[in-house]
Parts: C-alpha cells; structure tokens; sequence
C-alpha cells in the first residue's frame, strides 16, 4: 500500500497526515521530503499523525529518527501522534519511546509544542 | 510487484507423513524484491496456520533479511541474486535469505538499543528479525555472502498435523 501524506496547519503546528505503509522506497523518501520540505520552509512545530499508518520498517523508523533530527537541529519540535498498535509496539521495543514525545490526541498536542 | 494469486496451501499435502518441503527463489537485487519476497512469505504462513500477529512478525522479517541483502550485501548491484528458502518441518518454518556480498559478522552490528546509537538512522534490521523470531543466525552462505536463517515455530493446531491446514480445517 502506498504512503499518502497530506499537511494542514493546526494552530501554527504543521500536522502532517499519513496513511498506508512507511517501507523502504517510496514511502520512505516521501517521509524524508515531506519533513524536509517544511523544515525549508521555516516550519518548527511539526506534528506527524500516524493513525492509518499500521506498518513501518527499519527504514521507515530510521526517516523518522533522521526527521527527529533535523527538525531538532534547526530548533525545533517533532512529534509523533496516534499510533496504531503494531507501531506503538514496534517503538516500544527499539526504545524509541524514549526519544520521541508520543501524543494520543490532537488537541493536547497541539498545546504541548513550546 | 507483479501479483501473486498462487494458493500456497497446496503445498500442504494431506496424504503426505509430516516431512521437510522446500520453497526456492532467486530474487534480483532490485527494491520489489523485497515486497516479493515479503508477499510470498506471509501468504505460506497463513495457508501454514500461523496466526496474523505472526504471520505479519515472519513477513516483516523477511522484509528486514532481503532489505539487508538489497542494501548491504549487494550493496544494490544489480548483477547480483539474492536466494531466498522456505522450508517447512514439522514443527517449524524455516527461512533462508543468501546475498552474494562479503558477508559480516553479527558481533560486529552495534546494539541499536544502546543508548549511543538510539538515534542511528540504520541498524535496527537485525534487531528486529532477532525480536520478531524464535531463532536466528547469520552465517557464511556457499559463495562467501550472508546467509540470514531464521525460523518460527508453527502454533500447535498447525504442528500437530505437520502444518498441513487441511487436516486442521477438517478438524474444526
């Protein structure tokens, strides 16, 4: 299944809506543009919404650390929201928990952004 | 990706005593190999009576194993194969995934859950075929490669009837 993404601003936060699979190849490099696209475009608050997105691989996990990153490095915030199960699990055991703030409603994370 | 509309449960054949089956492809070192070799493998295991959650763990090991021989061991190069081995024993699937590059040792694969290297951007592929099956083992493959092997034990209805999902829908 192919990745969709769609970005809409909500409150200054730029959410950006997946769904279909975050795998090696396409899914992957449209990760990678959407992130650094809105990071070019001086966006700072960047909330990823993962609701219909049940699968990622280890490529998928690493544009997600990479745009962490790189959003992190230009000063500013990358939040994931939503997570299926099967995501939630796969972070949960590559201790990605750790690293990622994960919120579970748009509204409490859209207040969460400094 | 061409579509596979192929029943893998004939493979299961219910006159036969449980026994070793083998599957064997040989994969191009190209990126739809590995939606191939994913595809393929979660329809054995369904028809093998795996249940979904491990039917997808099995399939995105898969993924992960000829990601790394796309990646790593072929580093891409199209002039090489990745082969790729199902087997079924009795109480287990078994599979092998063989590059044609220099090979690696696993001691040597950072551990992606050290807190140095949470942020890597790769490295996790391992780790995951490692969490998502009950055996793994990377060894020297015939021609100097990787060779990945990794198995599942069957759930108990499926090995019972040495995986055969036949004798089991009979059963239900």
């Amino acid at each position: 299944m192919t990745l969709h993404g769609t970005c809409r601003d909500n409150a200054g936060v730029a959410v950006i809506d997946f769904s279909g699979r975050i795998t090696l190849g396409e899914g992957s490099a449209l990760l990678r543009e959407t992130i650094r696209e809105l990071v070019r475009g001086g966006k700072k608050k960047i909330l990823i919404n993962l609701a219909d997105v049940d699968y990622i691989d280890s490529a998928g996990i690493g544009e997600l650390v990479s745009g962490y990153t790189s959003v992190s490095n230009a000063g500013g915030e990358l939040k994931l929201l939503n997570l299926t199960k099967r995501v939630h699990d796969l972070l949960q055991i590559t201790k990605l928990f750790t690293v990622f703030d994960v919120q579970n409603e748009e509204w409490t994370a859209i207040h969460s952004f400094k | 990706m061409l579509p596979i509309h192929r029943d893998f449960s004939e493979i299961f054949d219910p006159g036969m005593a449980p026994q070793t089956k083998r599957i064997e492809l040989m994969l191009e070192t190209v990126l739809d190999s590995v939606d191939l070799a994913e595809s393929i493998v979660m329809r054995i295991c369904d028809a093998a009576g795996f249940s979904e959650e491990d039917c997808h763990k099995i399939g995105m090991s898969v993924r992960e194993g000829v990601i790394n021989a796309y990646n790593y061991g072929n580093q891409q190069d199209r002039r090489k194969k990745i082969f790729f081995t199902v087997e079924f024993e009795p109480d287990k699937i078994v599979v092998h995934i063989i590059d044609q590059g220099k090979g690696f040792e696993v001691a040597d694969v950072p551990d992606p859950l050290a807190a140095e290297n949470l942020l890597r951007t790769s490295g996790r592929g391992i780790f995951l075929m490692r969490a998502f099956m009950d055996e793994f083992a990377v060894q020297h493959g015939p021609e100097g490669g990787a060779e990945l092997v990794m198995a599942k034990r069957l759930p108990l209805s499926g090995r019972q009837n040495g995986g055969d999902p036949a004798a089991r829908d009979k059963e239900s």
